[in-house]
């Protein structure tokens, strides 16, 4: 792991040009215009412009756009699947566009594994050969390595299906595959790209529930792509929002919801519930003039659904407190407002 | 003239509220504009509006009258010309001094000059050794130990059955009574397969991991392809004289172009997903192809080695004639004596020996993944493989140590006389229909033809040739076809050329003709499909030369036999591209126009096959080049032309210039009917075997 208080992906500046004389329109003019009338002028596609972004060690990490906004090229850039046109990239520590290729095929090798949409499984191999197959590319012995394979398909509820062929698997199945594929050389850092995006909604959910558990028994720092909201909300701890190659906020769901910095993440987060997200801090308010506070007192970070048994059980407006100093008030008919998502409610 | 006042006539009309229908009649001039007037015409109602919307455009029949006003002056020059500039045949034209003198100098600078001595030389040996090292190892296993090693690969690759079939395959050689060609033929076949796959997959794999190589290779592979092999038998006698090297070598030319196209797609077409997964995990490229392409590209690869296979076996016959070994030259001789008797057990050998082969690779291609076995059913069996196959050869190299090398003559069965017999009573008892279709053809369309094609003068061949080009393919396509074809009376065979071309053309006719009604049919009966898809592929698979044994002992000798065998050949590729096309017609507007309440006929006419057109065009020249190939074969019985030009090239020493001209005459030829008909762009990534 890295330091602890280092990061463990360190993005800054980051660029993908693709096309023609790419570097060229980098240090242009043209690196600014907006994407059709830049692939109108150079024929170039920037699919990943200036990204920049933090995530700590042991963090779920959420970049969510939608299709086409550039976010398989950005995770495909941190291990240089894609290589990228400039910027800087650190993994654990690691000067990634520096490296040389033994140095990048030891990081891929060692401390960063990826999940992908379409499970990249090999056909011709047995499933426990499937998750053996980082660790042999390694080197590691026969019984070694499928030693450890069986672990991991006990660990993502595979145990006897390691003689299968993956075609056989159904693809909730076959992703769980991928996924202890991924986890077998141990890595530091996992990085999904869309990787339940092409299940059926049931198992895909069944499979986020499987990430938030793994990330708790794991504990490996996650970058997860995906263009769902809900599945973003979910798992992610942080939240980056990415459109046409740039990401246009980063923070937790509670600000993006509560204050999206755009009207493209404010129709982004448009359906979302409000009371599932937001906490008791959007919505408190000073007490009017005359008013008087009852007893109970809610921390800030309560989340206002939660709120309600309590609110509903007090008939004087509810105290909010955040470090053990009152910031404000709720009563019935501001929480009532915001589950209903009336105007003004959270603003 | 008068379309020009139709065109501006039309938006007036167009304008004038009720839908006009466009002037569809040539004959009504000027006055179609206010006779258009009357609303829903007859064709205005099937003309979509976006046709008539088009403010001046030329009428649809501008180029046809065109198309005619051509064909009346083009008719006129002949008339008027008739006999003049044509450019008869000379046995002794100065471009086949110059090849002969060439010959001459190569037989003399072979032990001399630093090409031949370093290189040409060393091909020839290391090819002929290659050779030699097969012919005399498959010769001392003895029949039965030949016999018994290949059951053994079969059941090793495929099985049981695939063991016995192989058995039974080689067994068919020494009953057919032609042992001894048939174990010559082998080795020429395996020395020139084997070494087409050490250098056509590695190059293939190669080429399908750097697209820079692959673009490198495209054009010459298609040059490889598109060549007639006739064509380059000549110019390989002039590096490595006849014989078994030189044979070998120029199957390998054949051979190849598919080992290194298949191959290059399957490697290069392997799931990304899986590559990037691989490359993710932290694998060198080394260990992606290892682990992943190369496993992945398995079947498809052992496509390329069994395509490879049919293609060398395709050249057996032709290769004879640059004096390879084996039943090639029982063909041969059986052609050019119309002996069915004698060719007919070595034609059977050569299919037997395909059918063999095949299944034999692509049983060992066939991806073990495949397979519907537990692990441990798979293990066990083919430890059970092993155990039979071991068996297997070592009882046939035993029994090979003890018993004599010969196959048993007393097993063999006699078919030259019965054959004969049998042809004989077929020739005479259907001599009025065999006669009556051969004399109608060669009456009704070769003679006349020919006579046009030969009279007119060479310039308004090429004229011709041009405005045709233009027409369907734009200038450049027409400039290089009719440069191709001006260089044939170059080469002094503009006469031959145009005997071939006669032939080719009447062949092309009949095969389009009969490709469309089979494909058409089978496009709308999914039953009549049924029945001749397997029909199809039979025919596919088997070598050309095969159509020309029914063609001969119906036909004898004639042009008509080249021509009928041409078409049987083609009809296949042509009958499966022609059915595609019209099958896979964009469903939805077969849909629409059926929701129209179009009959089965309109839908045809009116939207199957124009809409189908670039299928039917590829169809067409798929047609043209294979008969093209075929016809040239033709000249062993009786086509004259080109054919019999290469032919005699090979058997008698001092037509050899003849001979080589008119193999570069054959390419120039087929380049220019390809360009003239290639409207349709892309051409299919292989070939069938020819
Ligand atoms: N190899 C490539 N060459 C050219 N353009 C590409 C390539 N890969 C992706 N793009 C373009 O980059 C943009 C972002 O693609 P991608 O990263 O796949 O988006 P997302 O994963 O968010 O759907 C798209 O416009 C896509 O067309
Ligand atoms: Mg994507």
């Amino acid at each position: 792991m890295a330091s602890p208080d280092g990061a463990a992906i360190e993005v800054r500046g980051l660029w993908k040009i693709f096309g023609p004389r790419a570097d060229r329109v980098l240090g242009g003019p043209d690196a600014g215009l907006d994407p059709v009338a830049l692939r109108e002028r150079t024929g170039c596609v920037a699919a990943v412009r200036d990204v920049g972004f933090t995530v700590r060690p042991g963090e779920v990490f959420v970049v969510m756009g939608l299709s086409g906004s550039g976010k398989s090229t950005l995770v495909r850039c941190l291990t240089r699947l894609v290589e990228p046109t400039a910027g800087e990239i650190s993994i654990a520590g690691e000067d990634v566009r520096a490296a040389s290729p033994a140095r990048l095929r030891d990081l891929r090798r060692n401390r960063v594994s990826m999940v992908f949409q379409h499970f990249g499984l090999l056909p011709h191999r047995r499933v426990l050969d499937n998750v053996a197959y980082g660790l042999e590319i390694q080197g590691v012995p026969r019984a070694r390595r499928h030693e450890r394979a069986r672990e991991m398909l006990t660990l993502v509820g595979l145990e006897g299906f390691a003689e299968t062929l993956p075609d056989r698997l159904s693809g909730g199945m076959q992703q769980r595959v991928g996924l202890a594929r991924a986890l077998a050389t141990g890595p530091e850092v996992l990085l999904f790209d869309e990787p339940f995006s092409a299940l059926d909604p049931l198992i895909r959910r069944d499979m986020q529930t499987e990430v938030v558990r793994l990330h708790r028994e794991v504990g490996t720092t996650m970058l997860f792509i995906t263009h769902d909201l809900s599945e973003a909300l979910k798992l992610g701890e942080r939240i980056a929002v990415m459109r046409a190659g740039e990401i246009v906020q980063t923070g937790t769901a509670e600000e993006l919801v509560g204050s999206p910095a755009d009207e493209y993440v404010a129709d982004f987060v448009r359906d979302v519930p409000r009371g599932d997200v937001l906490s008791l801090r959007w919505i408190c308010r000073d007490s009017a003039d005359g008013e008087r506070p009852g007893e109970t007192a809610l921390p800030a970070e309560t989340v206002i659904r939660d709120a309600v048994p309590a609110v509903l059980h007090s008939d004087l407006p509810v105290r909010v407190v955040q470090d053990g100093r009152p910031i404000g008030v709720v009563d019935r008919r501001d929480v009532l407002s915001a589950l209903a998502g009336l105007p003004g409610a959270a603003s | 003239m008068s379309s020009g006042t139709v065109g501006a006539a039309e938006p007036a009309g167009a304008q004038a509220g009720p839908p006009a229908g466009p002037p569809t009649e040539p004959s009504a001039g000027p006055s179609a504009g206010p006779s258009a007037g009357p609303p829903a015409g007859r064709t205005g109602s099937a003309a979509p509006p976006a046709a008539r919307r088009g403010a001046v455009r030329v009428p649809r029949w501008a180029p046809a009258l065109a198309a005619a006003g051509l064909a009346v002056a083009a008719y006129a020059a002949y008339a008027a010309f008739q006999g003049t500039a044509t450019l008869p045949h000379d046995d002794d034209a100065a471009p086949f001094r110059i090849v002969a003198d060439l010959r001459a100098w190569a037989d003399a600078e072979r032990n001399r000059s630093p090409f031949f001595l370093f290189l040409v030389n060393y091909v020839r040996l290391g090819v002929g050794s290659v050779h030699d090292l097969l012919h005399l190892v498959l010769h001392g296993l003895g029949w039965a130990g030949l016999a018994g090693c290949a059951g053994a690969l079969g059941w090793l690759a495929g099985g049981a059955r695939t063991g016995l079939l192989a058995m039974a395959g080689f067994g068919a050689f020494g009953v057919l009574g032609v042992w001894q060609a048939s174990v010559d033929t082998l080795a020429l076949v395996l020395a020139a397969v084997l070494l087409s796959l050490a250098v056509g997959l590695p190059l293939g794999v190669w080429a399908g991991l750097s697209p820079r190589l692959r673009r490198l290779l495209t054009p010459l592979l298609d040059v490889m392809q598109i060549m007639p092999t006739f064509a380059y038998l000549a110019p390989m006698v002039l590096l490595f004289q006849i014989g078994p090297a030189a044979a070998t070598v120029a199957t390998m030319v054949y051979a190849i172009p598919p080992a290194i196209r298949i191959t290059a797609l399957a490697v290069e077409q392997v799931s990304p997903a899986a590559v990037e997964a691989s490359e993710s995990l932290g694998a060198t490229r080394a260990q992606t192809l290892r682990g992943v392409r190369l496993p992945l590209a398995r079947g498809t690869i052992g496509l390329a080695a069994g395509q490879t296979i049919m293609m060398a076996l395709s050249m057996v016959v032709i290769a004879a004639l640059i004096a390879a070994p084996g039943l090639g030259s029982d063909v041969i001789r059986g052609l050019s004596r119309a002996d069915v008797g004698l060719m007919l057990p070595a034609g059977l050998a050569i299919v037997a020996m395909a059918v063999v082969l095949d299944r034999v690779v692509t049983a060992a291609a066939r991806p073990p993944y495949e397979e519907a076995l537990g692990p441990g059913a798979a293990a066990r069996r083919s430890r059970v493989r092993r155990a039979a196959a071991g068996a297997l050869a070592a009882t046939g190299i035993l029994l090979g140590r003890v018993l004599p090398a010969e196959f048993p003559g007393a097993w063999a069965l006699d078919f030259a006389g019965p054959v004969n017999d049998a042809v004989d009573w077929a020739k005479t008892s259907w001599y009025g229909l065999t006669q009556a279709v051969g004399g109608a053809v060669a009456e009704g369309l070769l003679n006349p033809l020919q006579t046009v094609l030969t009279e007119a003068p060479w310039w308004l061949v090429a004229a011709v040739a041009l405005a045709i080009g233009w027409r369907t393919g734009g200038p450049r396509p027409a400039a290089v076809a009719t440069g191709c074809l001006l260089a044939t009376a170059l080469l002094g065979l503009w006469q031959h050329t145009m005997e071939t071309l006669t032939t080719v053309l009447v062949a092309v006719a009949l095969t389009l003709l009969a490709g469309l009604v089979l494909g058409v049919a089978a496009a709308r009966s999914p039953r009549f499909a049924a029945v001749q898809r397997p029909l199809l592929d039979a025919a596919q698979t088997l070598p050309a030369f095969v159509y020309l044994l029914p063609a001969l002992a119906l036909f004898g000798a004639t042009r008509f036999t080249a021509i009928f065998a041409s078409v049987v050949y083609a009809v296949p590729a042509v009958a499966r591209l022609v059915e595609e096309g019209v099958r896979n017609v964009a469903p939805g507007a077969v849909e629409a126009a059926l929701s129209c309440g179009s009959t089965e006929r309109q839908l045809l006419w009116k939207v199957r096959l124009p809409m189908a057109r670039p299928a039917l065009l590829l169809a067409a020249n798929q047609g043209i080049v294979m008969t093209l190939a075929m016809v040239v074969v033709g000249g062993l019985v009786g086509a004259g032309g080109l054919g019999y030009d290469v032919v005699s090239g090979f058997s008698q020493r001092s037509d050899f210039g003849m001979g080589f001209a008119a193999g570069v005459a054959t390419v120039l030829l087929g380049i220019t009917l390809d360009r003239i008909t290639q409207g349709a762009g892309r051409r299919p990534l292989t070939r069938t075997s020819t």
